[in-house]
Protein backbone atom coordinates (compact mmCIF):
# COMPACT_ATOMS: atom_id res chain seq x y z
CA UNK A 1 0.00 0.00 0.00
CA UNK A 2 2.52 2.20 0.76
CA UNK A 3 4.35 1.57 -2.12
CA UNK A 4 1.77 2.41 -3.99
CA UNK A 5 0.91 5.73 -2.43
CA UNK A 6 5.09 6.45 -3.25
CA UNK A 7 5.54 5.29 -6.72
CA UNK A 8 4.07 7.99 -8.39
CA UNK A 9 7.42 10.00 -6.80
CA UNK A 10 9.44 8.01 -8.75
CA UNK A 11 10.03 8.46 -12.58
CA UNK A 12 11.67 5.89 -14.93
CA UNK A 13 14.93 7.55 -17.02
CA UNK A 14 14.21 5.79 -20.55
CA UNK A 15 17.63 6.13 -21.56
CA UNK A 16 19.66 5.34 -18.24
CA UNK A 17 17.22 2.59 -16.92
CA UNK A 18 17.37 4.48 -13.67
CA UNK A 19 14.42 5.58 -11.44
CA UNK A 20 14.67 8.93 -9.87
CA UNK A 21 12.83 10.52 -7.51
CA UNK A 22 10.87 13.48 -9.88
CA UNK A 23 10.31 16.13 -7.04
CA UNK A 24 14.19 16.66 -6.12
CA UNK A 25 14.95 17.47 -9.63
CA UNK A 26 11.96 19.70 -9.63
CA UNK A 27 13.33 21.50 -6.36
CA UNK A 28 16.99 21.81 -7.55
CA UNK A 29 15.87 23.20 -11.08
CA UNK A 30 14.17 25.90 -8.88
CA UNK A 31 17.53 26.54 -7.03
CA UNK A 32 19.89 26.42 -9.85
CA UNK A 33 17.39 28.56 -11.78
CA UNK A 34 16.98 31.07 -8.98
CA UNK A 35 20.80 31.24 -8.96
CA UNK A 36 21.11 31.05 -12.64
CA UNK A 37 19.00 34.25 -13.87
CA UNK A 38 20.22 35.94 -10.55
CA UNK A 39 24.20 35.57 -11.45
CA UNK A 40 24.74 34.83 -15.05
CA UNK A 41 26.18 31.16 -15.18
CA UNK A 42 25.08 28.08 -15.98
CA UNK A 43 26.04 26.40 -12.07
CA UNK A 44 26.99 23.22 -13.05
CA UNK A 45 29.47 23.00 -10.21
CA UNK A 46 25.86 23.67 -8.37
CA UNK A 47 23.97 20.93 -10.14
CA UNK A 48 26.70 17.81 -10.38
CA UNK A 49 26.50 17.11 -6.53
CA UNK A 50 22.63 17.70 -6.80
CA UNK A 51 22.36 14.96 -9.76
CA UNK A 52 24.39 12.50 -7.65
CA UNK A 53 22.65 12.54 -4.57
CA UNK A 54 19.10 11.88 -6.50
CA UNK A 55 21.39 8.84 -7.92
CA UNK A 56 21.85 9.67 -11.31
CA UNK A 57 24.54 7.99 -13.10
CA UNK A 58 27.58 10.42 -13.07
CA UNK A 59 27.73 9.18 -16.88
CA UNK A 60 24.88 10.99 -17.58
CA UNK A 61 24.89 14.14 -15.00
CA UNK A 62 26.92 15.94 -17.43
CA UNK A 63 25.35 16.19 -20.18
CA UNK A 64 21.85 16.00 -18.90
CA UNK A 65 22.87 19.45 -16.67
CA UNK A 66 24.23 21.16 -19.96
CA UNK A 67 20.77 20.15 -21.55
CA UNK A 68 18.58 21.57 -18.77
CA UNK A 69 21.19 24.55 -18.55
CA UNK A 70 20.31 25.62 -22.32
CA UNK A 71 16.72 25.76 -21.73
CA UNK A 72 17.06 27.37 -18.43
CA UNK A 73 19.53 30.31 -19.53
CA UNK A 74 16.99 30.53 -23.28
CA UNK A 75 14.30 31.37 -19.88
CA UNK A 76 16.66 34.10 -18.21
CA UNK A 77 17.95 35.06 -21.44
CA UNK A 78 14.27 36.14 -22.62
CA UNK A 79 13.60 37.94 -19.71
CA UNK A 80 16.73 39.49 -19.22
CA UNK A 81 16.52 40.99 -23.04
CA UNK A 82 13.11 42.12 -21.89
CA UNK A 83 15.16 44.53 -19.16
CA UNK A 84 17.41 45.83 -21.25
CA UNK A 85 20.37 43.95 -19.68
CA UNK A 86 21.34 41.75 -22.74
CA UNK A 87 24.08 43.36 -25.34
CA UNK A 88 23.86 41.15 -27.86
CA UNK A 89 26.71 42.47 -29.98
CA UNK A 90 28.65 41.95 -27.29
CA UNK A 91 27.72 38.32 -26.40
CA UNK A 92 28.25 37.77 -30.34
CA UNK A 93 31.70 39.14 -30.37
CA UNK A 94 32.77 37.61 -26.97
CA UNK A 95 31.60 33.76 -28.64
CA UNK A 96 34.39 33.52 -30.97
CA UNK A 97 36.87 34.15 -28.60
CA UNK A 98 35.50 32.06 -25.83
CA UNK A 99 35.45 28.91 -28.58
CA UNK A 100 38.38 29.20 -29.50
CA UNK A 101 40.33 30.12 -26.26
CA UNK A 102 38.17 27.12 -24.97
CA UNK A 103 39.48 25.06 -27.90
CA UNK A 104 42.98 25.82 -27.72
CA UNK A 105 42.60 25.28 -23.59
CA UNK A 106 41.09 22.16 -23.80
CA UNK A 107 43.72 20.80 -26.71
CA UNK A 108 46.64 22.17 -23.90
CA UNK A 109 45.18 20.15 -21.47
CA UNK A 110 45.33 16.89 -23.25
CA UNK A 111 48.25 17.13 -24.27
CA UNK A 112 49.50 17.97 -20.75
CA UNK A 113 47.46 14.85 -19.46
CA UNK A 114 49.95 12.72 -21.90
CA UNK A 115 52.75 14.13 -20.05
CA UNK A 116 51.24 13.25 -16.46
CA UNK A 117 48.38 13.24 -14.01
CA UNK A 118 47.39 16.95 -14.09
CA UNK A 119 44.63 16.95 -12.09
CA UNK A 120 45.86 18.32 -9.01
CA UNK A 121 47.85 21.09 -10.28
CA UNK A 122 43.99 21.75 -12.56
CA UNK A 123 42.09 21.38 -8.89
CA UNK A 124 44.67 23.62 -7.19
CA UNK A 125 45.10 26.29 -10.32
CA UNK A 126 41.04 26.39 -9.93
CA UNK A 127 41.31 27.03 -6.23
CA UNK A 128 43.83 29.95 -7.07
CA UNK A 129 41.19 31.59 -9.61
CA UNK A 130 38.42 31.19 -7.42
CA UNK A 131 40.64 32.74 -4.76
CA UNK A 132 41.56 35.61 -7.07
CA UNK A 133 37.29 36.34 -8.19
CA UNK A 134 36.76 36.40 -4.78
CA UNK A 135 39.67 39.13 -3.82
CA UNK A 136 38.98 40.89 -6.75
CA UNK A 137 35.10 41.09 -5.52
CA UNK A 138 35.22 42.24 -2.15
CA UNK A 139 38.15 44.47 -2.63
CA UNK A 140 35.79 46.02 -5.15
CA UNK A 141 32.96 46.05 -2.74
CA UNK A 142 35.25 48.09 -0.29
CA UNK A 143 36.67 50.37 -2.36
CA UNK A 144 33.34 51.32 -3.86
CA UNK A 145 32.06 51.46 -0.20
CA UNK A 146 35.14 53.70 1.06
CA UNK A 147 34.08 56.22 -1.67
CA UNK A 148 30.57 56.58 -1.34
CA UNK A 149 31.95 57.38 2.71
CA UNK A 150 34.11 60.24 1.78
CA UNK A 151 32.05 61.82 -0.93
CA UNK A 152 29.15 61.42 2.26
CA UNK A 153 31.82 62.83 4.31
CA UNK A 154 32.40 65.84 2.02
CA UNK A 155 28.79 66.21 1.78
CA UNK A 156 28.33 64.90 -2.02
CA UNK A 157 25.68 63.01 -3.61
CA UNK A 158 26.73 59.16 -4.14
CA UNK A 159 27.34 58.70 -7.84
CA UNK A 160 25.32 55.41 -8.63
CA UNK A 161 27.26 54.82 -11.57
CA UNK A 162 30.86 55.07 -9.65
CA UNK A 163 33.20 51.38 -9.22
CA UNK A 164 35.50 50.68 -6.62
CA UNK A 165 37.86 48.71 -9.13
CA UNK A 166 38.24 50.14 -12.24
CA UNK A 167 40.82 48.72 -14.38
CA UNK A 168 38.48 48.78 -17.16
CA UNK A 169 38.84 52.47 -17.44
CA UNK A 170 43.12 51.75 -18.55
CA UNK A 171 42.05 49.33 -21.26
CA UNK A 172 39.51 51.64 -22.68
CA UNK A 173 42.54 53.85 -23.20
CA UNK A 174 44.22 51.13 -25.60
CA UNK A 175 43.17 52.24 -29.28
CA UNK A 176 43.83 49.56 -31.62
CA UNK A 177 41.20 49.57 -34.81
CA UNK A 178 38.55 48.37 -35.25
CA UNK A 179 36.88 50.19 -32.60
CA UNK A 180 33.65 49.13 -31.30
CA UNK A 181 30.76 50.64 -29.55
CA UNK A 182 28.67 48.48 -27.62
CA UNK A 183 25.21 50.81 -27.25
CA UNK A 184 23.33 48.37 -24.31
CA UNK A 185 26.80 48.11 -22.00
CA UNK A 186 27.48 51.45 -22.84
CA UNK A 187 31.36 51.17 -23.71
CA UNK A 188 33.40 52.33 -26.65
CA UNK A 189 36.78 49.82 -26.52
CA UNK A 190 38.93 47.95 -29.36
CA UNK A 191 37.28 44.97 -30.28
CA UNK A 192 40.46 43.56 -29.53
CA UNK A 193 39.44 43.87 -25.86
CA UNK A 194 36.33 41.90 -25.79
CA UNK A 195 37.92 39.40 -27.98
CA UNK A 196 41.26 39.19 -25.75
CA UNK A 197 38.93 38.35 -22.34
CA UNK A 198 37.11 36.32 -23.80
CA UNK A 199 39.68 34.26 -25.63
CA UNK A 200 41.34 34.64 -22.07
CA UNK A 201 37.99 33.39 -19.95
CA UNK A 202 37.34 30.49 -22.55
CA UNK A 203 41.06 28.88 -22.32
CA UNK A 204 41.04 29.15 -18.38
CA UNK A 205 37.64 27.14 -18.78
CA UNK A 206 38.99 25.10 -21.42
CA UNK A 207 41.96 24.09 -19.02
CA UNK A 208 39.81 23.62 -15.73
CA UNK A 209 37.04 21.30 -17.48
CA UNK A 210 34.43 24.38 -16.70
CA UNK A 211 31.56 26.18 -18.33
CA UNK A 212 33.31 29.21 -17.70
CA UNK A 213 30.06 31.67 -16.79
CA UNK A 214 31.75 32.04 -13.18
CA UNK A 215 35.00 33.72 -14.72
CA UNK A 216 33.47 35.08 -17.46
CA UNK A 217 31.12 37.11 -15.44
CA UNK A 218 33.87 38.67 -13.32
CA UNK A 219 35.64 39.83 -16.54
CA UNK A 220 32.79 41.26 -17.94
CA UNK A 221 32.69 43.18 -15.11
CA UNK A 222 36.32 44.34 -14.13
CA UNK A 223 38.16 44.17 -17.64
CA UNK A 224 35.49 45.31 -19.90
CA UNK A 225 33.86 47.63 -17.73
CA UNK A 226 30.06 46.34 -17.88
CA UNK A 227 27.16 47.38 -15.80
CA UNK A 228 26.47 44.38 -13.08
CA UNK A 229 22.95 43.49 -15.01
CA UNK A 230 23.83 43.86 -18.30
CA UNK A 231 27.20 41.19 -17.19
CA UNK A 232 24.71 39.05 -15.65
CA UNK A 233 22.52 39.19 -19.05
CA UNK A 234 25.03 38.71 -21.76
CA UNK A 235 26.72 36.16 -19.87
CA UNK A 236 23.39 34.04 -20.04
CA UNK A 237 23.11 34.82 -23.42
CA UNK A 238 26.37 32.77 -24.42
CA UNK A 239 25.98 30.49 -21.59
CA UNK A 240 22.34 29.60 -24.28
CA UNK A 241 24.67 29.15 -27.12
CA UNK A 242 27.43 26.97 -25.97
CA UNK A 243 24.80 25.17 -23.65
CA UNK A 244 22.88 24.27 -27.10
CA UNK A 245 25.83 23.40 -28.49
CA UNK A 246 27.38 21.38 -26.13
CA UNK A 247 24.10 19.31 -25.26
CA UNK A 248 24.39 18.56 -29.23
CA UNK A 249 27.81 16.74 -28.68
CA UNK A 250 27.14 14.94 -25.22
CA UNK A 251 24.18 13.65 -26.34
CA UNK A 252 25.87 12.63 -29.40
CA UNK A 253 28.06 10.58 -27.38
CA UNK A 254 25.08 9.53 -25.55
CA UNK A 255 25.26 11.16 -22.80
CA UNK A 256 22.06 13.15 -22.23
CA UNK A 257 18.35 11.87 -20.40
CA UNK A 258 16.54 14.68 -22.01
CA UNK A 259 13.24 13.34 -19.80
CA UNK A 260 15.42 14.88 -16.43
CA UNK A 261 16.49 17.27 -18.35
CA UNK A 262 12.78 18.62 -19.05
CA UNK A 263 11.71 18.01 -15.31
CA UNK A 264 14.72 20.00 -14.24
CA UNK A 265 13.22 22.79 -16.19
CA UNK A 266 9.79 22.75 -14.86
CA UNK A 267 11.40 23.89 -11.79
CA UNK A 268 14.07 26.01 -13.68
CA UNK A 269 11.68 28.11 -15.56
CA UNK A 270 10.11 29.34 -12.28
CA UNK A 271 13.50 29.71 -10.94
CA UNK A 272 14.93 31.61 -13.65
CA UNK A 273 12.21 34.08 -13.63
CA UNK A 274 12.49 34.64 -10.03
CA UNK A 275 16.46 35.32 -10.06
CA UNK A 276 16.09 36.96 -13.15
CA UNK A 277 13.05 39.64 -11.62
CA UNK A 278 14.70 39.94 -8.70
CA UNK A 279 17.52 41.52 -10.73
CA UNK A 280 15.28 44.40 -11.02
CA UNK A 281 14.68 44.91 -6.84
CA UNK A 282 18.56 44.26 -6.29
CA UNK A 283 20.91 46.76 -6.80
CA UNK A 284 24.13 45.80 -8.87
CA UNK A 285 26.32 45.72 -5.74
CA UNK A 286 24.25 43.63 -3.82
CA UNK A 287 24.36 41.01 -6.69
CA UNK A 288 28.43 41.47 -6.69
CA UNK A 289 28.34 40.80 -2.83
CA UNK A 290 26.26 37.28 -3.31
CA UNK A 291 28.65 36.56 -6.68
CA UNK A 292 31.27 36.65 -4.10
CA UNK A 293 29.93 34.68 -1.52
CA UNK A 294 29.07 31.99 -3.97
CA UNK A 295 32.91 32.02 -5.28
CA UNK A 296 33.77 31.45 -1.65
CA UNK A 297 31.20 28.66 -1.37
CA UNK A 298 32.52 26.44 -4.40
CA UNK A 299 36.07 27.17 -3.40
CA UNK A 300 35.62 25.33 -0.15
CA UNK A 301 33.77 22.98 -1.56
CA UNK A 302 36.59 21.92 -4.03
CA UNK A 303 39.03 21.87 -1.04
CA UNK A 304 36.88 19.56 1.12
CA UNK A 305 36.98 17.23 -2.45
CA UNK A 306 40.94 17.62 -2.77
CA UNK A 307 40.87 17.01 1.02
CA UNK A 308 38.97 13.50 0.17
CA UNK A 309 41.70 12.92 -2.03
CA UNK A 310 44.44 13.18 0.00
CA UNK A 311 43.90 12.19 3.36
CA UNK A 312 41.45 8.50 2.58
CA UNK A 313 40.40 7.69 6.37
CA UNK A 314 37.63 10.52 6.13
CA UNK A 315 36.93 10.39 2.40
CA UNK A 316 33.16 9.63 2.86
CA UNK A 317 32.56 12.43 5.50
CA UNK A 318 34.89 15.20 3.49
CA UNK A 319 33.00 13.95 -0.17
CA UNK A 320 29.59 14.71 1.63
CA UNK A 321 30.84 17.72 3.24
CA UNK A 322 31.34 19.11 0.23
CA UNK A 323 27.74 18.37 -1.26
CA UNK A 324 26.29 19.36 1.52
CA UNK A 325 27.88 22.56 1.77
CA UNK A 326 27.00 22.96 -2.17
CA UNK A 327 23.32 22.55 -1.61
CA UNK A 328 23.17 24.79 1.90
CA UNK A 329 24.51 27.22 -0.26
CA UNK A 330 22.19 26.56 -3.37
CA UNK A 331 19.25 26.88 -0.99
CA UNK A 332 20.28 29.73 1.24
CA UNK A 333 21.25 31.97 -1.70
CA UNK A 334 17.78 30.77 -3.45
CA UNK A 335 15.83 31.72 -0.01
CA UNK A 336 17.84 35.19 -0.43
CA UNK A 337 16.91 35.72 -3.78
CA UNK A 338 13.25 34.63 -3.27
CA UNK A 339 12.58 37.21 -0.69
CA UNK A 340 14.21 39.80 -2.17
CA UNK A 341 11.93 39.27 -4.96
CA UNK A 342 8.46 39.20 -3.22
CA UNK A 343 9.41 42.07 -1.25
CA UNK A 344 10.26 43.75 -4.26
CA UNK A 345 7.35 42.75 -6.10
CA UNK A 346 5.07 43.52 -3.53
CA UNK A 347 6.31 47.21 -2.95
CA UNK A 348 5.85 47.56 -6.75
CA UNK A 349 2.41 45.92 -6.94
CA UNK A 350 1.26 48.11 -4.03
CA UNK A 351 2.76 51.14 -5.69
CA UNK A 352 0.69 50.69 -8.73
CA UNK A 353 -2.50 50.33 -6.66
CA UNK A 354 -2.00 53.72 -5.15
CA UNK B 1 33.59 54.18 -41.17
CA UNK B 2 29.96 52.78 -39.88
CA UNK B 3 30.06 50.73 -43.55
CA UNK B 4 33.05 49.31 -42.51
CA UNK B 5 32.04 48.35 -39.05
CA UNK B 6 28.69 46.96 -40.76
CA UNK B 7 30.99 44.11 -42.73
CA UNK B 8 33.15 44.06 -40.06
CA UNK B 9 30.11 42.86 -37.80
CA UNK B 10 28.63 40.21 -40.35
CA UNK B 11 31.93 38.95 -40.77
CA UNK B 12 32.12 38.29 -37.15
CA UNK B 13 28.69 36.52 -37.05
CA UNK B 14 29.57 34.24 -39.85
CA UNK B 15 33.26 32.98 -37.99
CA UNK B 16 30.72 32.58 -35.32
CA UNK B 17 28.36 30.16 -36.80
CA UNK B 18 31.30 28.46 -38.93
CA UNK B 19 33.03 27.85 -35.21
CA UNK B 20 30.23 26.57 -33.89
CA UNK B 21 29.92 24.31 -36.68
CA UNK B 22 33.55 23.18 -37.23
CA UNK B 23 34.75 22.64 -33.82
CA UNK B 24 33.55 19.72 -32.59
CA UNK B 25 35.44 19.91 -29.15
CA UNK B 26 34.49 23.01 -27.87
CA UNK B 27 32.23 21.79 -25.82
CA UNK B 28 32.05 24.81 -23.17
CA UNK B 29 30.19 23.03 -20.33
CA UNK B 30 31.73 21.27 -17.08
CA UNK B 31 33.28 18.19 -16.13
CA UNK B 32 35.40 16.11 -18.11
CA UNK B 33 35.48 15.25 -21.27
CA UNK B 34 33.03 12.03 -22.06
CA UNK B 35 34.19 8.68 -23.87
CA UNK B 36 33.02 7.65 -26.72
CA UNK B 37 30.94 5.00 -25.55
CA UNK B 38 28.21 2.47 -26.66
CA UNK B 39 24.93 2.42 -24.23
CA UNK B 40 22.12 1.00 -25.03
CA UNK B 41 18.42 1.90 -23.69
CA UNK B 42 16.71 -1.01 -21.85
CA UNK B 43 12.84 -0.61 -23.88
CA UNK B 44 11.56 -3.72 -22.62
CA UNK B 45 9.87 -2.48 -19.35
CA UNK B 46 8.82 1.32 -21.36
CA UNK B 47 5.59 1.86 -22.75
CA UNK B 48 3.83 4.90 -25.22
CA UNK B 49 6.26 7.69 -25.59
CA UNK B 50 8.86 6.67 -23.49
CA UNK B 51 9.50 3.55 -25.25
CA UNK B 52 9.26 5.79 -28.59
CA UNK B 53 11.59 8.06 -27.25
CA UNK B 54 14.27 5.03 -25.97
CA UNK B 55 13.82 3.36 -29.46
CA UNK B 56 15.22 6.74 -31.27
CA UNK B 57 18.02 6.99 -29.08
CA UNK B 58 19.28 3.00 -29.95
CA UNK B 59 18.45 3.47 -33.44
CA UNK B 60 19.63 7.01 -34.55
CA UNK B 61 21.98 9.16 -31.72
CA UNK B 62 22.04 11.78 -34.82
CA UNK B 63 18.29 11.74 -35.07
CA UNK B 64 18.20 11.35 -31.09
CA UNK B 65 20.67 14.76 -30.66
CA UNK B 66 18.81 16.93 -33.63
CA UNK B 67 15.62 16.37 -31.98
CA UNK B 68 17.02 16.97 -28.68
CA UNK B 69 18.74 20.43 -29.62
CA UNK B 70 14.99 21.40 -30.89
CA UNK B 71 12.71 20.14 -28.01
CA UNK B 72 15.28 21.65 -25.46
CA UNK B 73 14.58 25.41 -26.64
CA UNK B 74 11.08 24.68 -27.58
CA UNK B 75 10.40 23.26 -23.99
CA UNK B 76 12.69 26.22 -22.57
CA UNK B 77 9.93 28.48 -24.18
CA UNK B 78 6.64 27.19 -23.54
CA UNK B 79 7.85 26.96 -19.94
CA UNK B 80 9.27 31.05 -20.01
CA UNK B 81 6.18 32.20 -21.61
CA UNK B 82 3.98 30.15 -19.47
CA UNK B 83 6.13 31.79 -15.95
CA UNK B 84 5.84 35.07 -17.97
CA UNK B 85 2.23 34.73 -17.93
CA UNK B 86 2.19 33.63 -14.22
CA UNK B 87 4.13 36.73 -13.42
CA UNK B 88 2.33 39.38 -15.42
CA UNK B 89 -0.86 38.35 -13.71
CA UNK B 90 0.60 38.53 -10.30
CA UNK B 91 1.11 42.04 -11.34
CA UNK B 92 4.83 42.29 -11.89
CA UNK B 93 6.47 44.33 -14.76
CA UNK B 94 8.55 42.49 -16.44
CA UNK B 95 9.39 44.99 -19.31
CA UNK B 96 11.60 47.44 -17.47
CA UNK B 97 13.74 47.59 -14.91
CA UNK B 98 14.08 51.72 -13.55
CA UNK B 99 17.96 51.27 -12.27
CA UNK B 100 20.74 51.41 -14.53
CA UNK B 101 23.39 51.77 -11.80
CA UNK B 102 26.82 49.52 -11.65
Amino acid sequence: MEDIFMDWLYVLMPISGVTIFWPGLVILGVGVGIIGGFFGMGGAWMVTPGLNILGFPMAFAIGTDIAHMAGKSLISTMRHGKFGNVDYKLGLIMLVGTVVGFEVGAQMIMWLERLGNVEMVVRLLYLVLLGLIAWMVFSDVSKKMRKDREARARGQEIDKLSTGIEWHKTLHKIKIPPMITLEVAGITCTAWLPIGISFFTGWLAGILGIGGGLIRMPALLYLLGCPTHVAVGTDLFEVMISGLYGAFTYTMKGRTELMAAVIMLIGAAVGAQIGTVATKYIKGYGIRIAFGLAVVGCALSIILKLLAKEIPTYKALLNNSSTVLVLGLVSAMSLYITVKMIQGARAEVAAKKK
Amino acid sequence: MEEMMKVIGIKIRVFVLMLCMLLPEAVLAAGEKADLVVIVADTRGLTGILKAWGTLYNESHLYFSLLTIVLIPVIGLVFGTVADIVMRTIGIDLEHRELSEH
